[in-house]
């Protein structure tokens, strides 16, 4: 494994203050995974996220030093009365943190929130680019 | 492939185990089986009036989606395109967890859901099935003389 392929393999659990790790029904720390795809090419990265059910005010994304942060909250119109019978999602909330590489270029993240699914582009920084190198013949 | 629906959650993945145990042991299962662990996730509930069902379906075109309701069994059957470029030597796929290709789902519900009060809709991903139950079957006061 290189450091190309850090922001694949190192995540990390986010710090939740004390305050709210105590309060029982706000507990920010339980969140389900959301399933991702991650596409390197020589210009950037490509993530997508599986993130069902989170509308585009539901969600935050966030670059903090080297750290991405995706968070959803999942919400939709469900009947008061109802009684759930079975349950997949039995947490209404999506959290995933990323490790960028340093080649990646954090202030140009661009994002879309397609029917549920979230498509990230973060790009490697001009310097990092591949670039032709032309050999001179003397 | 068993692919999970969500990455490392692990109470699904004991209830998983569990159940394949299950399965494993007895000697007669289900013939539907389980199907835990497929896509769509879904979550079922119901209120005296209707019958909810929810399925995490993202990124799919509504058109596409097939709902039906045969003899008291809905199916949700569709197709999802794997959004993976071509493998060529220019790009590298460090992660494939989202699922991509024809699903298939199936429920079977109680007797007392009316098959022509059935509406369906898609929102930021999700599925919603909003199924009717009959007149007869609902909750009511009876009035003492």
């Amino acid at each position: 494994m290189n450091d190309r392929t850090a922001v694949t393999r190192n995540e990390k659990t986010l710090r939740t203050d004390a305050a709210a790790r105590s309060d029982p029904d706000r507990r920010p720390d339980v969140a389900l995974m959301p399933p991702v795809d991650v596409i390197e090419d020589s210009t950037g990265i490509t993530l997508r996220a599986d993130l069902p059910g989170v509308p585009r005010e539901k969600l935050n994304l966030q670059v903090e030093a080297d750290t991405l942060t995706i968070e959803g909250e999942v919400s939709f119109v469900m009947p008061g009365s109802m009684e759930a019978n079975y349950a997949e999602v039995a947490v209404p909330r999506f959290r995933r943190a990323f490790t960028l590489s340093k080649e990646l270029d954090a202030g140009k993240v661009s994002a879309e929130l397609r029917q549920g699914v979230l498509t990230l582009r973060i790009p490697k920084s001009e310097q990092a680019q591949p670039r032709r190198i032309e050999v001179k013949a003397s | 492939m068993y692919r999970s629906l969500f990455p490392r959650d692990v109470f699904a993945e004991l209830d998983r185990l569990q159940r394949e145990m299950q399965e494993a042991f007895d000697l007669s299962p289900n013939i539907r089986g389980f199907g835990r662990g497929t896509f769509p996730a879904l979550n079922v509930g119901g209120t005296p009036q209707a019958v909810e069902i929810y399925a995490f379906a993202p990124g799919l075109d509504p058109a596409e989606i097939d709902v039906s309701l045969d003899r008291g069994v809905l199916t949700i059957a569709g197709e999802r395109q794997p959004d993976l470029p071509p493998g060529d030597d220019k790009t590298t796929v460090h992660v494939n967890e989202r699922f991509g290709g024809r699903f298939r789902r199936v429920v079977s519900l109680s007797d007392d859901v009316d098959p022509n009060a059935v509406s369906a809709d898609y929102r930021d991903g999700v599925l919603h099935i909003h199924i009717k139950r009959r007149e007869l079957a609902q909750p009511r006061q009876i009035a003492v003389q």
